[in-house]
Formats: structure tokens, sequence, C-alpha cells
């Protein structure tokens, strides 16, 4: 629960800052979860692209950006991920969608 | 300052006041009797008088919704409604007053449906009083002309930054000539000046990126209506002041509301709209009679101001309010409602009646408010009477 009192909130309650979506955990409620299967990633970073949330992590740390990874805080599990990651590697995807247990 | 006396309807002469306003965008979609107002505005952007962009949209939602899209970006903007257009603006009406947006909108008061109908009645207002918008209301063509300027004033003010609804009858105020002052262009853009296009925020502005609208859920909902409870809690400082310098500028002088013939009055008459001018004359003539009978005549209903009337009403013996729309189900009407409470906690407070009048246009004529004069004299006499009345009906 928030701290900030009324005085100190935006009129209207506008955003000023991009990407606060980063605070708000909502990832506790998907039935479905994308697996990530390394040895077929060709780090295309389509996943990140597509992702409608914050649910990809990557490294752009190195010399090539690469995907490291979920972000389940963020992960509503809507499978965009999965419909977009391409067959590149032998003819399997890297991300596939199976039931979440939890 | 020199005025023009002119002969206008309501809404030519709140076109002309927005006109001279000089909006930058005015999202437009007609209904009776509001139509032509904008198709007056329509006039003088075609003529080339004022340099506002007309959006002609598709339904009132829409025309609300862009109205907001356009004051998000800190355009000045105002549309216009009547009735049926604004119960379908709803939705948007609720979002524009919660996301601060000064924009101004005439809303030229009639019936709801069913069954369809054109004429005057206040139940398309009362649904929105609860909206978030400053509501004034007026009872004759000046005084749609006056808080038609004023509204910009009130509404941009940076402590303020609240929609304003101006209100007056349909037909009665928006279809009837009548004479009244106007003020030249050029004084009238002095009194209304230019809008401040950073002040709160704008989504145009690129130094500093926005979201406007999000998401809010239980963590914040309740403190923004609370920031906006407290914007309409500070509002009537700042509409005395503006009602104080457009005094100064015009001699015509308003305030919260406008007390006439109530200084010695043991009968007081509560009203809104063009009513208030039908009982200013029986009032007169029951006068000569030695009625001791005034009236008290409501600009800002939202705000409500209640203390102040509170006062005001504290000497009187019985108060008679009259209510334009029905409160179905309810406890009598909303203007009832409020003015009652107001006076709940007066050491020693008049008796409260309410008379629900002139639905769908039903001719409120001076028959009428002489009969009410006379049941509020009968119940001054200690006669017991219904709390919730009704006025010029077939039963």
């Amino acid at each position: 629960m928030s701290t900030i009192p009324t005085s100190g909130l935006n009129e209207g309650g506008i955003i000023t800052e991009a990407g606060n979506a980063a605070e708000f955990k909502t990832g506790d409620w998907r039935s479905n979860v994308p697996q990530w299967v390394p040895e077929n990633c060709i780090h295309c970073m389509f996943c990140w692209i597509y992702c409608p949330d914050t649910a990809v992590a990557i490294d752009s740390t190195g010399e090539k950006t690469v995907m490291t990874g979920f972000v389940f805080e963020h992960c509503k599990g809507c499978g965009i991920c999965a419909q977009h990651c391409p067959p590149a590697a032998k003819g399997k995807a890297a991300i596939v969608m199976v039931r979440d247990e939890k | 300052m020199k005025q023009i006396y002119v002969g206008l309807t309501g809404n030519e002469a709140v076109a002309t006041a927005f006109k001279q306003a000089r909006p930058h965008v005015a999202p437009a979609f007609p209904i009776t009797p509001q139509t032509e107002m904008m198709h007056k505005f329509a006039d003088f952007v075609a003529d080339g008088v004022v340099d506002t962009e007309m959006i002609l949209v598709e339904s009132e939602h829409s025309a609300m919704s862009a109205a907001i899209g356009s004051a998000a970006t800190g355009a000045r903007t105002f549309t216009a409604t009547s009735s049926a257009g604004f119960a379908l603006m709803w939705e948007v009406v609720y979002i524009a007053a919660s996301l601060r947006l000064p924009i101004c909108m005439p809303v030229v008061n009639r019936a709801l449906s069913g069954n369809i109908n054109i004429h005057n009645d206040h139940s398309d207002a009362m649904g929105g009083r609860d909206a978030g918008w400053i509501q004034l209301w007026c009872e004759n063509t000046q005084e749609a002309y006056d808080h038609a300027l004023m509204c910009w004033r009130i509404a941009e003010h940076k402590d303020v930054r609240l929609p304003v609804m101006i209100n007056y009858d349909g037909f009665i105020i928006s279809h009837t000539a009548e004479s009244l002052h106007i003020l030249p262009d050029e004084d009238a853009w002095k009194f209304v000046g230019p809008k401040d296009l950073k002040a709160g925020y704008s989504l145009l502005d690129m130094d500093r990126p926005i979201t406007v609208g999000p998401l809010d859920l239980t963590d914040y909902y309740f403190e923004h209506k609370v920031s906006q409870i407290e914007a309409l809690k500070r509002a009537p400082k700042y509409i005395a002041e503006v009602y104080k310098e457009f005094g100064q500028l015009t001699g015509r002088h308003y305030s919260f509301f406008e007390e006439y013939r109530t200084d010695d009055a043991d009968l007081v008459i509560v009203a809104l709209g063009s009513t208030a001018g039908t009982a200013k004359d029986v009032i007169d003539a029951q006068r000569e009679k030695g009625v001791k009978v005034g009236l008290l005549k409501i600009h800002m209903f939202r705000p409500f101001p209640a203390a102040e009337l509170a006062k005001a009403l504290s000497k009187a013996k019985v108060v008679g309010v009259m209510d334009k729309s029905a409160s179905f189900g309810g406890w009598g009407g909303p203007l009832f409602n409020e003015i009652r409470s107001a006076l709940y906690d007066l050491p020693a407070r008049p008796k409260i009646h309410n008379w629900i009048y002139g639905l769908g246009g039903r001719d409120t004529d001076t028959k009428q408010i002489v009969s009410l004069i006379e049941q509020l004299q009968a119940i001054a006499k200690g006669r017991e009477a219904e709390t919730v009345n009704l006025l010029g009906v077939r039963l």
C-alpha cells in the first residue's frame, strides 16, 4: 500500500515517469507460463519487443544483447512471446507455453 | 467601458460569449435545444470571426471524449449538450472532472426521455450533479452570457482546474430573444484572457511526457477522488473573486445565490433557473398585498454553498424549495434534499417543504407560484402539509 498522501499526488492522477509499470507486480494470476529453451534461442529479441509488459529479461551489457529468461512477477501468461518466437534453431522455437502448475 | 445593448436568444448570447473567449477547440454534436448555440458558433468560425477548430463528431460521447483529448493538450475547449445527449456522454463527463480538465459546457436544460420530450426541466443536469463539475445556473439570457464569459476564469484557475457546466433553461432561455448588455470583443478578451497552455499538464509537452487516465485501483483511486473533493472545496473562493471582478467591470454583481426581497421575509421560495424570474414578478405583487415573501435563487449548485445558504435561510419561517426534476423513489427533489440537509444543524430551522414542478416543460405560470405562496402562508399559520408536493399537475 502506498504511503503518499493526497497532497503528494499528481493532479488528475497523471503519471510523469515512463515505464513505471515495473513497480507493479501483476504476474500472480496466470494459468499458462512461457518456458524458455536456451539451446533453441537465437536471441532475436522478438519476445522482448512483443511482450506487452516487462516480463522478458535481457542482458545488454555485452557486445550482443541476449535474452536471459523471464521476470515472472510481470508475466500474465498471454503467450504472445511464444507466438512470435521463430523456430529458427533446427526448426524448434525457444519459447513454449506450458500449464502453470503453481 | 461602454457595453453594447443587443437583443439575442440565450443560445446566440452564449455563442457570442464563447466567440469572445477565443477557444482553440470545440467538438460539436447537435441536440435540441442546444443545437442553435453550436450552429451560431459555427457561423462565427465559418465567417472567420474566431479561429476555433471545430470537430464534428458522431455522438455526445465522442464530443466529450474529443474535448478531453483536446483539453489534456492544454487547449481551451468547450462543447455543449442537452438532455439525452448529456446522458449519452455521462461516462466521459466524469472523466473530464477526474482528469481535472477545465472544459466549459453549456447544458441547455431539457427533460430526459422517456417519453421523449424536448422541453425544459432540470433532470438532465441534476443527474450529473455528482460528476465533479462546477455547476452554475442562469435565470435569463443576460446571466447565461455573463456566465459563459466568467466560466473560463473559474475553470482555468490554477487552484481550481475543474470543468464548468453552465445551465440555462431550454427554449425558455435558449430560444427566447431578450435584450441584454454584452461586452465589446476587446473588453471581453481582456477579461477572459489567453489560456496558459503550460498550466497543469499537457499531452503535447515533449519535455515532460506523461500518461493520462491510467488504471487507478485500490492503492490510489480514493486519494485521487479526495483531491477532486478538495478542488471543489477551494472553488468558491475563486468563483467569488471572478464574480467580484466581473461586477466591477460590468455593474452586474453575482454571488453564489441571489436573495430577492428576503430581508424581512417569513416565506422564502428557493429555485433555479428561469422560474426565478416568474417568481420575482409574483413576489412583487404579493408584497403589494403585504405578504412577506422572498426568493432565493441559486447560481452555484456545485459546489453547494451549504453554510451560506443555512445562514441566509435561518430567519425564514417557511421555505418552499422548487425542484424542476423528480428523484424517483427518493425523498423529494435534489435541490430540496440539499437545502434541507444544509439547514438541519440550525438551532431553530424553518419548516422546509418541496414542490416538484414543470416537468417536461409544463408551463409554470404566475398562478402556480401564487398557489405555492398561499400554501406557504397556510403552513406558516400551522396547517399540516405534505413534505413533498406537486405543482401544476393533474392528479
